[in-house]
């Protein structure tokens, strides 16, 4: 999709602003007659390329996207929908989605809103593994292929997976600054410790980590790694004063808190922010154990 | 049937910031969304906000940019408002823990932003509004807020005298898209919508796929007008391929743009000789398009934006999240090559008509945020000016919906005081498809005003909604064929990007109406392919449709008769400012299912000192 100009601006646009200038009449036209040559030239390939894409099964992709929805009496047993979704330069796996819904499948359900991997809402299991559709180029992947809901995740319908778990373990951790000694002013914070809350203030809540999470899988009660990060993120912030730090440890080190974390760095890798949610729990459990030793 | 005092309608940060106000000042309120709030598009702005927060600025300073970038068609007590009350809302967000950059000495950091005299915008790297977002759910979380996610608000329960000043509004009638079931919720002291921008009305936007004007519709429809739509920002510097934004703080930093023979053409073309890069949005995407045109694009499509010369280290510092961005959508690491950009729609300076207390002239509504127009951005916004509007005015519609004192409005709202009727001339019939008092349950136009006789009760006007919203879901969901909404959809941002974009003429804006108005004879046929009652995004969509429609129409009528060129607002055969004729704001009020046009003249009064129009030069 291109931001198109009506063609009578081209004459008309330069009186808009103060760019006249001597050099216009010869140079320009010059310049005029080389762009509407290319633009020619150009049309002339797209032409032919789309002529070509029209008849070469290569340039479509096939999608094998899960279905299921209680409602619906044909949908009811879970299944696989192919889809053959024509590609062009660029496109996600959200554009394929997208392209299947408007032109194939309305009933097709998944979620999704920014596009730019930061609302959070496409994490979808593809080809095997959590990712953002949106931040997934179709090219990176195997065909067919294969688009899934989070696993671990109760599927509400199609793609769309119930979050309110998710939900409730990031609200576990007391997830908002908390400090009684506050200036009149702004608080100061170093560089550097901001530098070294910043990856963990980039959590998107997608929930691809907890879904890659094995311990998570099988403990429902374990905080799970955004949480723990969301905790590790105002543990580390020097603005919350050492009080503040104890009853984070505290529930940080309760039973289902960091040493769940088996260390299998599977969090790590799915986080489409590079977030090093691994390193941060470790980090953590360094901190509990320097925490109990304080009382002996 | 839900009750609260106070419900905000949308959970970007206009609303987390309205409902955390309302809460403190007492309020029993509850946030309804069609998102869950972390899902918001507040969390895609970049760039920063803006405070006078240093010695060597002022608010006064602040104003005087913001009026200026305005092209003298923001309304003063609004502008002043912001800028008073914006350096206390950053320390406020400060002390709730957002992640702000730090200089050397532990301050939060401030850089340089298009427009302005000062560096005054504070930032978190690229990504400021997702770290205010996160933060301002932090707190609702803190205090407890209820939040209905995902339930899409779909009409407003608004009393029905004739005239709209004296209506009310009592509650709102939302779909909850988990399990299909309409319910009511009845607000006892107020409705805040905080819904966000439109850009779904156009194909190449920075905007999210949810942001489809839900709020300006709706309100629209029950009889608050909609003010300056025409005037729509187009951001110099978005992906060509996605839109996906990339902040002005590259600019803001030293970033440069080229064109394709390598000039700087915002100086050697003499777009703004003292500012270059850094001038206003709207001269900066005027410059790169006149480039394009006249032959000097790359590929005849965009230019390049290059911040290679700032360093990587400062990159990373400071603008990380477009080196991730230019990499995952456009296939360019712009620590190696400069990245290509070219216009796209970016912001609505217009929206539903507020005083500066965020109140509609229905009382008992407000509005704040993007789909607001207190006029705090005239006819085109500064660059950093978003996040302080979200805040600020988010702030004062969540307090006086909940009863605080806010004093008086100094801007009037609705037809009442000073306005003057408008006239343009269309090629088609605007508005409704079906003949007025027609009832067109379907496209949820039908059962507002004289709908009943004798005035009901809160809770029966409530219910009312309720029962309306029934019907018109229920006949979409009915009908076994027809159209769907994809197609319609498509079709009116196809067009509104070919006629109603940087520039724009008399021809393009007539065949755009033309162009909607098939598209609303298409939606008299859309039907529902998807007949379940779980998560239903097909009737979601279909719903929303109906509302890029009516802005759509209601930005291209704005433009029509707007024969003038001001702020992002340019036309083809009017390439001048006429401060005689046109220092009024536009305004659109839905009248028996027609857009009725009129005026309402610019307050440059400020509390003291009166703005006098000048020159915009940059």
């Amino acid at each position: 999709m291109s931001t198109q100009v009506p063609e009578q601006t081209e004459e008309e646009s330069s009186a808009d602003t103060e760019s006249q200038s001597q050099s216009q009449s010869a140079a320009q036209q010059a310049r005029m007659q080389k762009k509407r040559d290319r633009a020619a030239e150009r049309d002339r390939q797209k032409e032919a390329e789309e002529a070509e894409k029209a008849s070469s099964e290569d340039d479509t992709y096939l999608l094998k996207v899960f279905r299921y929805d209680p409602e619906v009496e044909g949908k009811q047993e879970p299944r696989f929908d192919e889809f053959h979704v024509p590609y062009h330069q660029g496109m996600t796996v959200l554009d394929a989605l997208m392209y299947a819904r408007d032109e194939y499948d309305s009933s097709l359900t998944f979620r999704h809103s920014c596009r730019q991997a930061v609302c959070g809402s496409d994490a979808l299991f593809i080809d095997g593994r959590q990712r953002l559709g949106c931040k997934t180029q179709l090219s990176d992947l195997e065909e067919p292929v294969r688009i899934e809901p989070l696993p671990h995740q109760e599927v509400v319908k199609d793609l769309v997976v119930d979050m309110e778990h998710f939900y409730d373990q990031m609200h576990a951790v007391e997830p908002y600054f908390q400090t009684n000694d506050l200036p009149e002013g702004e608080q100061l914070q170093s560089r550097e410790n901001r530098e070294k809350i910043k990856m963990s203030t980039r959590c998107i809540w997608c929930g691809a980590c907890m879904s890659s999470c094995n311990i998570a899988a099988g403990d429902n009660k374990y905080l799970g790694p955004a949480a723990i990060n969301k905790a590790y993120r105002f543990t580390m912030d020097e603005r919350e004063g050492e009080d503040m730090q104890e009853h984070r440890m505290e529930i940080l080190e309760q039973e289902h808190g960091v040493w769940r974390c088996q260390t299998q760095f599977s969090c790590t890798e799915v986080c489409p922010k590079d977030i090093p949610l691994t390193e941060h729990i470790q980090e953590l459990k360094r901190e509990a154990v320097k925490n109990n030793l304080k009382f002996w | 049937m839900h009750e609260h005092d106070v419900i905000v309608v949308g959970a970007g940060g206009a609303g987390l910031r309205a409902a955390i106000a309302a809460q403190e000042e007492g309020a029993d309120v509850a946030i309804v969304s069609k998102l869950h709030p972390v899902r918001s598009h507040t969390g895609a702005a970049e760039g920063g906000i803006n405070a006078a927060l240093r010695e060597g600025d002022s608010w006064e300073q602040h104003a005087y940019d913001t009026m200026k970038g305005s092209d003298y068609l923001g309304d003063a007590p609004a502008i002043e408002t912001l800028c008073q009350d914006s350096p206390e809302e950053v320390i406020q967000l400060e002390h709730w823990g957002l992640a702000f950059s730090r200089d050397e000495d532990g301050r939060m950091s401030q850089r340089p932003f298009g427009g302005m005299s000062f560096p005054r915008t504070t930032y978190a790297g690229a990504e400021t509004g997702h770290q205010l977002l996160h933060t301002m759910y932090e707190q609702l979380v803190k205090r407890g807020i209820q939040v209905y996610d995902e339930w899409y608000v779909t009409r407003l329960a608004v009393s029905d005298e004739e005239d709209p000043t004296e209506r009310h509004c009592h509650g709102v009638v939302a779909y909850d898209i988990k399990s299909g079931g309409l319910d009511a919720f009845h607000a006892r002291d107020g409705v805040i919508l905080a819904t966000g921008g439109p850009g779904q009305v156009f194909d190449h936007t920075t905007n999210a796929v949810a942001n489809t004007g839900d709020g300006p519709a709706m309100a629209y429809r029950a009889g608050v007008p909609l003010e300056d739509m025409e005037f729509i920002q187009f951001h110099p510097t978005t992906l060509p391929s996605t839109g996906v934004l990339i902040t002005e703080g590259v600019r803001g930093e030293g970033g440069i743009l080229y064109n394709e023979d390598g000039e700087r053409f915002m100086f050697e073309r003499g777009y703004a000789n003292n500012d270059g890069e850094l001038a206003s949005r709207d001269v900066v995407s005027r410059a790169e398009l006149t480039e394009v045109n006249e032959g000097r694009g790359i590929e005849d499509e965009y230019v390049h934006l290059d911040m290679r010369h700032l360093g990587e280290e400062r990159i990373i510092d400071r603008l990380e999240n477009i080196v991730h961005l230019a990499e995952d959508f456009e296939g360019v690491d712009p620590l190696e090559q400069p990245m290509p950009v070219k216009p796209g729609q970016h912001y609505a300076m217009g929206g539903i008509e507020t005083d500066e207390n965020g109140e509609t002239c229905i009382s008992g509504l407000y509005a704040a945020g993007e789909c607001a127009c207190a006029s705090v951005h005239g006819s085109n916004r500064l660059g950093g000016n978003a996040l302080p509007e979200l805040t600020v005015f988010g702030k004062r519609a969540g307090r006086h919906a909940a009863g605080g004192d806010l004093g008086t409005a100094e801007i009037e709202t609705g037809k009442r005081g000073d306005w003057e009727v408008g006239e343009v001339d269309t090629p088609v019939e605007p508005g409704d498809v079906s003949a007025p008092g027609e009832d067109v349950v379907a496209d949820g136009s039908g059962g507002t005003a004289a709908a009943s006789g004798g005035s009901l009760s809160p809770d029966e006007y409530v219910q009312r909604a309720l029962d309306v919203e029934r019907e018109r879901v229920q006949t979409l969901l009915e009908k076994e064929e027809g159209r769907q909404h994809a197609e319609i959809r498509a079709d009116v941002q196809k067009s509104m990007t070919r006629n109603v974009n940087v520039f724009r003429e008399e021809a393009g804006l007539k065949q755009a109406l033309r162009d909607i108005r098939d598209a609303r004879e298409k939606y008299q046929d859309v039907y529902v392919a998807d007949k379940s009652s779980t998560f239903n995004t097909d009737l979601i969509q279909t719903i929303e449709t109906r509302n890029v429609l009516d802005l759509a129409e209601a930005i291209t009528l704005g433009a029509l008769a707007r024969d003038e060129f001001r702020g992002a607002h340019w036309r083809k055969e009017n390439q001048e400012r006429r401060d005689d004729v046109w220092l009024k704001h536009t305004m659109l009020s839905w009248e028996d299912g027609r857009p009725d046009l009129w005026y309402r003249p610019v307050v440059l009064e400020g509390e003291n000192k009166t703005y006098e129009p000048k020159v915009r030069s940059y």
